[in-house]
């Protein structure tokens, strides 16, 4: 299995970038993982524990799902939040093409 | 026209007995904010003209004889990542800048239905990610008790509005020590409730398993009386705990006899010498006033850093998906989607919060998600586990709230782990989802001021303001 303390590179650093879709450039991955590796670093504590038998825990407490009574509720104004919008069209969020147009 | 109070209580009892009027008050604290704002930057947005006419319409319910609720006239600032309807809501981001949310979060609505005004949006860490305030798009926010020094952060405009008394309280959020740290470096007192008292329904999310709301004030008993005021069950927050709010003031001058206090033997080390002596003051002062001291140890606390800062940008890297160019906000526009969402997200979000998605869009990636994210889970646990030992000895746990007293602008803005160590004493608390407070006791290094953290169980906030207000009149404080 992969350490917690096991160095980060530049490519792994485009790579996230990519996924977490934030167009940065090489000089900024050069600055940004320089950074992270310092963090990560410090974060191979905790391959010093024990961690056999322990259950993850992912809320303060346990979650159960809430559902509320099918009836009609008043609900946010679609004028109002397709004002805030960057784009809108006929009463939709306007976006450009999913494709692009030379593909 | 008597002089104004300087407490929420003593300012409502002062309104609703009609000798001053809530517009008065706001004049005399709009009056404060034009005196010095340029200097501190507290806000993003003082609403003058929006709160003016919220304090005639208190005045006008008054004069007819209608209810008022209990913060009748209080003006309050509000951190700016809470949605206030039609008013600009950042998060101290560009991603965000001119967005007018279109509802009012739980906590806003609670606050105007209690008669509270609101003043301003407050200045934070973008997104609430930092420990200085440094990180806000829109400039930093000074420390009043020493301009050249950091807020503390991320809610450190909310912490200053209150200490340059612009405010009598205001709203932050916590979810690593975001209301608790910049309390501690401003020396005003700051509550993080247990997680799921307080509604987040309006909060922009940042980390949705340790955020909380809470309030900061000048003593312990107006923490109180705004925490009573935004607690309790909100059925549009699957997270919320479905019980009425806790009654708390009554608690604040309770005492401290006969309470176990627990003292950490093997606390994480780091916090300076002046820092450590007012701990051992505080000791002293609760022993004074009735209290057991109580050895004990938490020996997971040391690796509550590295599971806060892999589980906490996890959660961040999802939430903030969401601020793609679609629905809000900015947009930088290409020629197609996937193009826009990669420029607009570079363009909107600054270095901190930038490094926090990659952060945990890594720990959360396949080949990765093992080593990191699940291990941080499992550190949770052994964390809860820990305070779930100690909680069988103690009643409540006292430690320093931050390591260091205000420290210089630029000290640590381009060192992303000695700013996460500002957050050692805080984060704990928020991993096992426990209330705790920051109550100002003293002053350390350069006259700075010193908070005193209490820590409590899940809904043990009765027992940690009575240490806070024991702690208060030790340090010379409220009675």
């Amino acid at each position: 299995m992969t350490q917690s303390g096991s160095p980060i590179f530049a490519s792994d650093v485009a790579k996230v970038a990519r996924l977490a879709r934030l167009d940065i450039d090489d000089a900024q991955v050069a600055h940004f993982t320089e950074q992270l590796a310092k963090v990560m670093g410090h974060f191979s504590d905790i391959d010093a524990l024990d961690l056999d038998g322990v259950g993850p825990m992912t809320q303060p407490y346990p979650l159960v799902n809430i559902m509320r009574e099918d009836i009609e509720l008043p609900c946010l104004d679609t004028d109002e939040v397709l004002a805030a919008a960057p784009a809108s069209d006929e009463r939709r969020f306007r976006v450009p093409p999913i494709i692009g147009l030379d593909d | 026209m008597s002089a104004i109070p300087s407490t929420a209580s003593e300012i409502a009892a002062a309104v609703i007995a009609k000798r001053i009027t809530a517009r008065a008050v706001i004049d005399d604290y709009l009056s404060r904010i034009d005196a010095r704002e340029s200097e501190i930057h507290a806000f993003n947005l003082v609403m003058a003209q929006d709160a003016r006419a919220q304090a005639d319409a208190i005045d006008a319910d008054i004069v007819a004889g209608r209810p008022v609720g209990p913060l009748a006239g209080v003006p309050i600032a509000i951190k700016d990542n809470m949605c206030t309807h039609g008013v600009e809501t950042t998060c101290s981001s560009k991603i965000l800048e001119g967005w007018k949310p279109p509802y009012d979060a739980t906590v806003i609505t609670r606050l105007r239905t209690a008669g509270a005004v609101i003043i301003g949006k407050t200045n934070m860490d973008e997104f609430a990610m930092g420990s200085s305030t440094e990180n806000s798009a829109f400039g930093s926010t000074r420390n009043p008790c020493d301009v050249s020094r950091v807020p503390g952060g991320s809610s450190g405009g909310s912490a200053a509005a209150v200490a340059a008394g612009f405010s009598p309280v205001s709203l932050g959020s916590d979810t690593g020590g975001s209301i608790r740290q910049p309390a501690a470096m401003c020396g005003v007192v700051g509550v993080k409730p247990t997680y799921g008292v307080v509604s987040r329904y309006g909060l922009v999310a940042y980390a949705s398993s340790l955020d909380q709301i809470g309030p900061f004030a000048t003593t312990v008993a107006d923490a109180a009386l705004l925490t009573e005021v935004i607690g309790g069950h909100d059925p549009m927050d699957s997270t919320s705990i479905p019980l009425a709010s806790p009654s708390l003031l009554p608690s604040v001058s309770q005492g401290v006899s006969g309470m176990r206090i627990g003292r950490v033997t093997d606390l994480p080390a780091g916090a300076e010498p002046e820092v450590v002596a007012q701990l051992n003051e505080a000791f002293a002062a609760l022993e004074a006033a009735g209290a057991t001291i109580v050895d004990i140890t938490l020996p997971s606390l040391s690796y509550a850093l590295t599971a806060y800062y892999l589980i906490a940008p996890a959660e961040a890297s999802s939430n903030l998906a969401r601020f793609d160019g679609v629905r809000f906000g900015l947009r930088v526009n290409a020629a197609d989607t996937n193009s826009m969402y990669g420029a607009t997200r570079a363009a909107g979000f600054g270095d901190e919060v930038k490094r926090r998605i990659m952060l945990g869009t890594y720990a959360l990636s396949a080949g990765y998600y093992d080593a990191y994210y699940g291990k941080a889970l499992k550190v949770r646990r052994l964390i809860a586990q820990d305070f779930e030992r100690a909680y069988e000895q103690v009643d409540a746990i006292l430690t320093p709230t931050s390591p260091v007293v205000a420290f210089k602008f630029g000290d640590k803005v381009d060192d992303p782990m000695s700013m996460y160590l500002c957050d050692i004493y805080t984060i704990p608390t928020n991993l096992a989802g426990h209330p705790a407070m920051s109550v100002p006791f003293g002053t350390g290094a350069h006259g700075l001021p010193v908070g005193i953290q209490v820590l409590a169980p899940a809904l043990g906030e009765q027992a940690m303001f009575r240490v806070g207000g024991a702690l208060e009149v030790a340090a010379g404080g409220a009675q």
